[in-house]
């Protein structure tokens, strides 16, 4: 059983606490043995937020370390940046084409990079970096906030869990009524590979 | 059945298997999940206190009534609860009494850092730490029993890691505990100098009991690897520890008070080099070199934030981070912000307009602190606005009073303000004290308050009439104003701040986030009309993006709260889909 190490980042109340539940869950089904590290409280209000998955046979920290992670899945992508020295060498980045001003860049006292992922292409290799418009993708599916299911889509063609592993997580985590926009958001991102 | 469980509500699903009847806290982060989930279970009564010492009390009286009760708070909620603690540690208990408390090292949402391991030394009661989802459950159950066993409260300690990391628990059955009998017995229960000083005999004679206990306790476990390397540790230390070093031996404690002092010197003379790993303060390592055991620890690693594999590879190995991708870019910060549509966001701008001084408190607010609304300037401890306004007033005289108000919310202001409000009142102070009350508890994730009308189970309860309170106190100015006309606002705080007695100002708006808060829709800044003078960025809303050539209203987070509408004074902030070319 190989070890995964993940990260998932970005900007607080973007719903990263659901994705790690999926993940997480799945990893269960899976009979992985796993840990996720949340963030709660004063950095979920639209502060930077970084959320660990670790599975394997066995897990003893619950936090990836810098140079660890096989993968990063960002939210955003100036959160991509700032936590991108977290990538092992040859690990994947997805990231959501998404730009959330932080509130320097709002303010005029700082500006937000250009080119990002072109630049993270750069660092890390260009055929890892996976980037996607999911947020063009959810008000298509007519619901913003599935954003993350689109993630977890991508994510699912990197990980060694059957498809019917993550249907069933998904159906466990998400409320009855919005199990069928999050599945649709799910394939969607599950097609793009 | 197996399930990933966060440790805080590992910690509910042990208290649950515990049998326990009677479970209270106040909510704060790191530890607020542990209650929320203890409410889903039926068996259970629960309930969020309006402060961490009522907490305790209410937990101590099911106590001595015969209940298995659990109270729960952060670090700092400890410092509240520390005077029945101190007590309740001489009376002992009937039904298992435990208080699950949860430091914040690396201060994610905290005001400081302080190491709770130290109220089990000073208040001479046990301390159990678990290392994951599992032994949080484990511990709570068996700090149920050491509790009925030694007749003592027990602490069960969590740090932000163990409490919002997930790990896998094998669920239990629910224990078929029965209310224990009460009975009346004052020498055990009437703290006064007689009895007290008789139990205080009996507290030190259960300590010693304690230290055997832990020498014995299958909490405490070496963990034999290598020699050369042996590691003292605990908590979520022992997993950082276990991954830095992978073939070390362990000494790995479940019980951090009374340390196990046989075993530990046992452990000590098997190994060669011995560490302390722990995060915070020297409480093991202390404890260890009084043993006369000599140890590394502090002296290489920090006292300062959280431990990590990283810095122990780094610090006592000798073993830097192989370099992976990194960047030149600069990469501006992201702080936390009040979301778009918060009520408190037009109080602050008023605030900052008048140039007041203001002495601020706890909660979601206290963000009003940063650019660009940059008007607090102070917060210490729930409840601290008002005492330090007044404090203020004290030292710099009425004409300080007159550009002073203190801002505190309206879970705050139950939780510790009543008392410093009475104090203006009843020693002629003439402060001014603004209440935000948002109807609930925001930062911590949307309590129930004894202000919100609802109990932790979401029953409806009686509201707490701001209004009326302050009068029955004695004061006699209480204006309630709506933040978001922040005209009138300014003008009711130019009012009450220039008279010449207290007053109280209540911010009357819902959390933008409660699910019955509907705005209109996104609104956008019509570019014809834009002058770009830029007043509507001085309010902070992370939905309005200055973009240089122009300003932009980011629609998928602006709700419509219509707060920057009210600065604009060109008319240019209007409903999106106004205009063709949005359709
Ligand atoms: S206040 Fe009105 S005119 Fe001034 S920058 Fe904002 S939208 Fe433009
Ligand atoms: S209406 Fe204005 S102040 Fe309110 S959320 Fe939208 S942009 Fe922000």
């Amino acid at each position: 059983m190989k070890n995964v190490n993940m990260i998932i980042v970005g900007v607080g109340g973007q719903g990263t606490l659901l994705t790690s539940k999926i993940i997480g869950n799945a990893a269960l089904k899976e009979s992985y043995h796993v840990k996720v590290s949340e963030v709660h409280g004063m950095s979920q209000r639209g502060g930077s937020v970084i959320t660990y998955v670790k599975l394997g046979s066995s897990v003893d920290s619950p936090l990836v370390e810098k140079n660890e992670a096989d993968i990063i899945i960002a939210f955003e992508k100036l959160e991509a940046l700032r936590w991108i020295e977290y990538l092992k060498k040859g690990g994947s980045l997805v990231v959501n084409d998404q730009q959330i001003n932080p509130m320097p860049v709002i303010t005029g006292r700082e500006k937000y990079p250009d080119n990002i992922i072109e630049k993270l292409r750069h660092m890390c290799g260009y055929e890892k970096v996976i980037a996607v418009d999911a947020l063009k993708i959810a008000k298509e599916l007519g619901n913003t906030r599935v954003v993350n299911l689109v993630l977890v889509g991508i994510l699912a063609r990197l990980m060694p869990f059957s498809k019917e592993i993550w249907l069933e997580s998904i159906k466990e985590s998400v409320p009855t009524k919005y199990y069928d926009v999050n599945k649709k958001a799910f394939e969607v991102g599950f097609g793009l590979m | 059945m197996k399930k990933l469980m966060l440790g805080n509500e590992a910690v509910a699903r042990g208290a649950y298997e515990a049998g326990v009847m009677v479970a209270t806290a106040y909510p704060g982060t790191p530890s607020t999940e542990i209650t929320e989930n203890i409410a889903k279970y039926d068996d259970i009564y629960a309930e969020w206190s309006p402060n961490e010492k009522v907490a305790l009390e209410v937990a101590i009286g099911a106590s001595i009534a015969g209940a298995r009760s659990i109270c729960s708070m952060k670090h700092v909620g400890l410092n509240v609860a520390a005077d029945p603690l101190f007590t309740v540690s001489y009376t002992g208990v009937n039904g298992g009494l435990v208080i699950m408390v949860a430091d914040d090292p690396g201060m994610h949402s905290s005001q400081n850092e302080q190491d709770s391991r130290f109220y089990a030394m000073a208040a001479n009661v046990p301390m159990l730490e678990p290392a994951d989802s599992t032994e949080c459950k484990e511990l709570v159950k068996e700090a149920f029993r050491i509790s009925e066993e030694f007749d003592c409260p027990v602490i069960v300690r969590l740090t932000t890691r163990i409490a919002h990391s997930r790990s896998i628990v094998e669920l239990g059955e629910r224990e078929d505990i029965s209310l224990r009998e009460y009975r009346k017995d004052p020498g055990k229960y009437v703290m006064m100098p007689a009895m007290a000083r008789a139990r205080h005999v009996e507290v030190e004679k259960r300590m010693k009991r304690l230290g055997d206990f832990s020498n014995q306790a299958t909490l405490n476990r070496i963990e034999w690897g290598n020699r050369d390397i042996g590691i003292i540790t605990s908590g979520i230390a022992y997993q950082y520890s276990r991954e830095a070093f992978k073939d070390a031996s362990f000494l790995k404690l479940g019980m951090v008070y009374p340390i196990p002092e046989d075993l530990i010197r046992e452990f000590a003379a098997e190994v060669e080099t011995l560490y302390v790993i722990e995060e915070l303060a020297l409480f093991l390592e202390n404890q260890v070199k009084q043993l006369g055991i000599k140890v590394t620890g502090k002296d290489v690693l920090p006292v300062v934030g959280e431990l990590s594999t990283g810095m122990l590879k780094e610090k006592l190995l000798g073993q830097g981070p192989e370099p992976g991708c990194s960047t030149e870019e600069k990469v501006p910060v992201r702080p936390p912000v009040m979301c778009p549509g918060c009520p408190h966001r037009g109080v602050f701008y008023v605030l900052k307009q008048m140039k007041l001084t203001v002495t601020g408190d706890i909660g979601c607010y206290t963000l009003g602190a940063l650019p660009p609304l940059g008007s607090m300037d102070t917060c210490v401890c729930m409840g601290a606005s008002i005492g330090m306004a007044h404090g203020m007033e004290k030292a710099r005289g009425r004409e300080f009073a007159s550009k002073t108000v203190a801002v505190i919310g309206d879970s705050t202001f139950i939780h510790s303000g009543i008392t410093g409000l009475i104090d203006i009142v009843y020693n002629n102070g003439t402060s001014t004290v603004i209440i935000l009350d948002n109807s609930i508890t925001g930062m911590t994730g949307h309590q129930h308050n004894p202000v919100s009308g609802y109990t932790i189970k979401g029953e409806p309860a009686k509201q707490v009439d701001l209004v009326k309170l302050a009068q029955a106190i004695g004061i006699e100015r209480v204006r309630v104003v709506d933040p978001y006309d922040i005209n009138e606002f300014e003008k009711v705080v130019k009012e009450e701040v220039s008279v010449d007695e207290p007053s109280l100002i209540i911010s009357k708006r819902p959390c933008a986030l409660l699910k019955g808060v509907k705005f209109e829709g996104p609104l956008r800044i019509n570019k014809e009309k834009c002058k770009i003078c830029r007043i509507c960025m001085r309010i902070g809303c992370p939905a309005l993006v200055d973009k240089g050539s122009h300003i932009e209203i980011n629609e998928t987070l602006c709700g419509g709260c219509g707060l920057c509408t009210r600065l604009c004074r060109f008319d240019a902030i209007e409903k999106a889909g106004d205009l063709n070319e949005k359709c």
